[in-house]
């Protein structure tokens, strides 16, 4: 059966040899296109390197910018027998350096060139380029490092290092090489594209010992290489250090956030360190010893942090129960009478409640909120009210990411009936098991960025902007990513807002924020103190506020571990920043003095006891030419900003494009 | 009763020699390819990859005579049970593997080799097909029987897309030249590679093109190849219901290339299509391994002598681009008689497998052919810029103990057959 099938299964095999035999002929005998590639030498392909983007603040100071350096590369094959001693005292490298790093040279390829020193500094490069000639195989490029001169913001701008073996491999178009840098985390992982700009590529013939006959096809090939973007933030520097020095010695983190638009105007996570110290060579150096550093400085705490909002959160109470129906402005309970215990303060309605910080009152006002069904059983009534009072807590952002412009951000906690139908059992739970979330403890986490969005969302009476850092990308920074502009509103109808807006500025003017320390003179600041507690060693101090009352410039949270109250830390930083940012100048010296010179050690810390070293300060190394103060000095205004000048590729290095 | 014969009498020699002469030949050239001028490596040193090469060659040795002292009829008895066990090695390296290069086939034996399932999975697939369809009362032109081996040979790629090894995965394909032969109506192979040649039309031209080309070839179709009185209305309808299935898959690929396949899959066919689109790009594997090519001219520019296979400008040159040195250095003399030998190689196992009384081996003589055949298609059809790229070698010539010992494995197992052919089994 079917025998006569084999012949044209055959005759198929052998049309398919013939027509690969015919187009061998074609491609090897006929066409000539290639012949003369092929007959000087090989194709050879030089990858060139464009400077990355440098980050700007929102006036255009300088954050992040380049430093040339030379990284020397190893073409194995090419190496001759050598003094291997003298070489390694040329650069300062040991014998066991020299032939691991050979060896891996070798096992990578013997034809291709490997880097085998990075960043030596100019002054260096030209030191050794004489003594070069005795060495053959070893080659410079070069290259840059990051530098910060602004020296701020080390964990929302990240760093770049060398890309991950598994990020190498995972790659679909080979872009990197083993070995080059692609941002890791912070703003640098995030904009990588825009920042890392285009590489070029240039072609150059070779013939069969490895010398250079000139470009391919007179360049037409090769590509130039395009500067990468320059990312303009929305960063205002001078708050940002203000922040940087009145958290020496303490440890937790300040946001503040221009409302209407959403831009973060400052976004610092402490302990401080010099983001200097993971740039180029000193990465090694310091990155260990901040990771092991008890109070975790390379965390950051603002957009991926997990606490608990404490008595901010009483202030999204007010606005559900106001919405709901379950309270209104004149509601008045009585201070007491709750499991929840109090300071001694006058009894009163919303105004007084949201000044004074009462628990019991927003302890009743939530059970209120959960009773307000038809519904008799307490078991059944609780999921049915959570489930209202969850959607509309959630338009707050809580429980879930607001989109910021950062590789990582927590989502938080807000739990909700599938959270303690699971924990208890189905109506196995009713109020009295989740009372605490009426004054922002219990099973509720956010982020500080969470926060300061909420004093936003309540500076603009309902509504908040996806918060982002950058607000221009480009040479000049125009245009703004659609993305950022997100309207998200709230279910809250404005009318409420007031009622609560009131208790925050008397809050700060003459309630829980004692002693006149948030008073700033021709600023209404409406602001709320929490204090929320921890596990372990005291509370943390927490503040949100907003400013001024109306029509308002900044919303801010800050948050200072350990450090107790709310009004006694975290509300004269945050006032300061407000001060800083609204009047360009602080007025309040005695307040700013007390806040500097205080150190507040976390329980981490002490836990740690004497091996907690403080955060590392950053040591000149040879390749910084001029070190600025430590941070506790911002730098003078007066001060002119470091070469913001573009450093170009050089021309001769390119190949002319069509 | 089987009588012991002498294997020596009974092995065709003719196919051992052609296999000999292209292994034999492929090592030659993968020294070739990492061979450096100017630091002459030593072909015999196991630290690079003809060293290596010599040691999986000799290891075959070994396989080959534990295949031919087997008793014959192993391979046909135990055909479900090698199946069995093989789908259960691929599921088990989804896990077990260590990711190289995105993929995760290959098991790590010890800390220099690894292996690699999906290229062993051929054997057993095609002796669990072959043992199938020489089963008393199946039918391939059944329905029934026919889903069945379509099953079989469906189920080992399946497992190894989810291993993220696609090349591998295609090369199940060729079985389709083995179910015609045995009785597939010719219509399924004929379709097939008209819908390929849609598929091929349909990159090189713009959509609405290729439909109207369709309208015309349908029109002149009823026109010139029908006769007055064919020309009815049920004929009509019939060419109308072809055409608005042809149409219908030619929308069908260009939905597919651009939104299905990932962008670099995309970029592979792309360069196929116009490799002058982005030369030095994605193009660069096929215009490296071109200008190699070509640049070999007539007669190579002799053994060693190749500049283009040196400094690592063509990629995988041990494996996957092997021919692009075979190209270089013997030029088209070079590289036409390794296709005739392939050629010869194909017909020789072919012919073989017709003169097999036994039904299974006849059977499992076709599964191997094809199989060598699809890989020299594709492999080959890369390198010359006549296929997509994708990463199959080419059996006996390309680096790598895994697939040369399953093509060993494969050929040989035929062999050991055929010299027991005067058997019914």
């Amino acid at each position: 059966m079917f025998q006569d099938r084999k012949q044209i299964i055959l005759s198929f095999f052998f049309l398919v040899c013939t027509i690969y035999a015919l187009r061998l002929f074609y491609l090897q005998v006929i066409d000539d296109t290639y012949h003369t590639i092929g007959s000087t030498g090989a194709l050879k392909k030089e990858v060139q390197i464009p400077l990355r983007g440098q980050i700007y603040d929102r006036n255009g100071k300088l954050l992040v910018a380049n430093v040339d350096v030379y990284d020397m590369y190893v073409t194995p094959y090419k190496v001759k027998q050598m003094d291997t001693t003298t070489f390694c005292r040329l650069f300062n490298i040991t014998r066991s350096y020299f032939d691991s790093t050979m060896t891996i040279a070798k096992s990578y390829s013997r034809n291709r060139a490997t880097l085998f020193l990075r960043q030596l500094s100019k002054e260096d490069y030209a030191r050794v380029a004489d003594a070069m000639v005795s060495f053959p195989g070893f080659t410079f490029e070069l290259s840059f490092f990051r530098t910060y001169p602004a020296r701020t913001m080390a964990n929302a701008l990240g760093y770049i290092g060398e890309i991950s073996k598994k990020a190498h491999e995972a790659q679909e178009v080979e872009y990197y090489r083993s070995g080059d840098y692609i941002g890791i985390t912070g703003l640098e992982k995030q904009y990588e594209m825009e920042l890392r700009g285009r590489r070029g590529v240039k072609f150059t013939m070779m013939n069969v010992h490895g010398e250079n006959k000139g470009s391919y096809s007179e360049g037409e090939y090769d590509t130039l290489a395009v500067i990468g973007k320059n990312l303009f933030t929305t960063v205002d520097v001078d708050v940002q250090q203000l922040a940087d020095s009145l958290f020496q010695g303490k440890t937790g983190c300040a946001v503040a956030i221009e409302p209407r638009t959403g831009e973060i105007l400052a976004m610092g996570s402490y302990p401080y360190y010099d983001p200097n110290m993971l740039s180029g060579k000193q990465f090694s150096k310091y990155f260990k010893e901040l990771y092991k550093n008890p109070d975790k400085p390379l965390n950051d705490r603002v957009a991926t942090g997990f606490f608990r909002p404490g008595s901010t959160f009483k202030l999204v109470q007010s606005l559900v129960g106001l919405q709901l129906g379950s309270i209104n402005p004149e509601t008045f309970f009585a201070c007491g009478n709750a499991p929840v215990k109090c300071h001694r303060h006058p009894s009163g309605d919303l105004h007084n409640a949201v000044r004074f910080s009462c628990n019991p009152y927003f302890y009743h006002v939530f059970k209120k909120t959960m009773g307000a069904t038809s519904e008799t059983n307490p078991f059944k009534a609780a999921p049915i009210m959570l489930s209202k009072w969850h959607n509309m807590v959630e338009k707050f952002g809580y429980g879930q990411k607001l989109g910021i412009d950062l590789p990582s951000e927590s989502s938080g906690l807000l739990p909700n009936v599938k959270y303690y139908d699971k924990r208890y059992g189905s109506q196995q739970w009713k109020f009295s098991n989740i009372y605490s979330l009426s004054i922002g403890e219990g099973e509720i986490s956010v982020n500080m960025l969470k926060m300061a969005n909420l004093a936003a969302t309540i500076a603009n009476r309902g509504y908040w902007v996806t918060p982002h850092l950058v607000r221009g990308i480009g040479q000049n920074g125009k245009g703004v990513l659609p993305e950022h502009r997100q309207v998200h509103r709230t279910d809250i109808e404005t009318r409420h807002f007031e009622a609560i807006i009131g208790g925050m500025q008397d809050a700060v003017e003459r309630g829980t924020v004692g002693g006149g320390a948030g008073i700033v003179e021709g600023i209404t600041i409406c602001g709320k103190t929490g204090t929320s507690q921890n596990k372990k060693g005291k509370d943390n101090s927490i503040f949100i506020a907003f400013a001024p009352r109306y029509n308002p410039k900044i919303a801010i949270a800050v948050m200072v571990q350990n450090a107790g109250f709310g009004g006694s830390v975290a509300a004269p930083i945050a006032t300061l920043m407000i001060e800083k940012y609204l009047k360009r100048k602080i007025e309040r010296t005695a307040i700013k003095e007390r806040m500097l010179n205080l150190s507040i050690r976390t329980v981490e810390a002490m836990a740690a006891g004497g091996a907690a070293k403080p955060v590392p300060l950053l040591t000149p190394e040879s390749t910084s030419k001029s070190t600025p103060a430590a941070p506790t000095k911002p730098k003078k205004e007066t001060e002119k900003p470091v070469k913001t000048t573009f450093i170009k590729p050089k021309q001769e290095n390119l190949n002319k494009t069509k | 009763m089987a009588r012991e014969i002498d294997i020596r009498e009974g092995i065709d020699w003719t196919t051992v020699w052609l296999y000999a002469a292209l292994v034999f030949f492929g090592w030659l050239n993968i020294y070739a390819a990492v061979y450096n001028p100017e630091n002459p490596i030593i072909i015999f040193s196991t630290a690079h990859n003809a060293g290596k090469q010599l040691l999986f060659i000799s290891s075959t040795f070994v396989l080959i005579l534990i295949i031919l002292f087997v008793d014959y009829k192993v391979y046909d008895s135990f055909a479900y049970i090698f199946y069995g066990f093989i789908i259960v090695l691929l599921i088990a390296t989804i896990f077990l593997a260590t990711e190289i290069k995105g993929s995760r086939s290959w098991i790590k034996l010890g800390s220099t080799f690894s292996l690699q399932p999906a290229e062993f999975s051929k054997i057993f697939t095609a002796l669990a097909l072959a043992r199938f369809l020489s089963t008393q009362g199946v039918n391939i032109s059944k329905v029934r029987d026919a889903i069945v081996a379509g099953l079989m040979v469906f189920v080992p790629p399946i497992i190894i897309i989810l291993q993220k090894e696609t090349g591998s995965a295609l090369t199940f394909a060729a079985f389709i030249a083995v179910f015609y032969r045995e009785g597939l109506p010719g219509i399924y192979p004929a379709l097939g590679i008209a819908l390929a040649i849609l598929f091929v039309l349909v990159l090189f031209f713009p959509k609405f093109y290729v439909v109207a080309g369709l309208a015309v070839a349908c029109g002149l179709f009823w026109y010139i190849f029908l006769k007055r009185y064919e020309r009815t209305r049920q004929n009509l309808i019939r060419l109308g219901g072809v055409f608005v299935i042809a149409s219908a898959f030619v929308f069908g690929v260009k939905f597919f290339t651009t939104n299905v396949l990932q962008p670099h899959q995309q970029k592979r066919i792309q360069v196929l299509v116009n490799p002058d689109s982005d030369p030095l790009g994605a193009g660069w594997n096929v215009t490296q391994s071109r200008v190699a090519i070509s640049s070999g001219g007539i007669i190579g520019k002799g053994y060693l002598q190749g500049t283009q296979t040196k400094f690592d400008f063509v990629p995988e040159q041990s494996t996957d681009f092997i021919f692009c040195t075979v190209g270089e250095e013997w030029g088209f003399l070079g590289s036409v008689i390794v296709i005739l030998f392939f050629a010869a190689l194909l017909n020789r196992i072919i012919n073989l497998a017709e003169k097999q009384r036994s039904k299974f081996s006849r059977i499992y003589g076709y599964c191997v052919a094809s199989i060598l055949f699809f890989h020299l298609l594709v492999n080959i059809g890369m390198t010359i810029g006549l296929m997509p790229v994708i990463g199959i070698p080419l059996p006996f010539l390309s680096y790598g103990g895994s697939s040369l010992w399953s093509f060993t494995i494969l050929l040989f197992i035929f062999l050991k057959l055929d010299a027991h052919r005067s058997y019914k089994v």
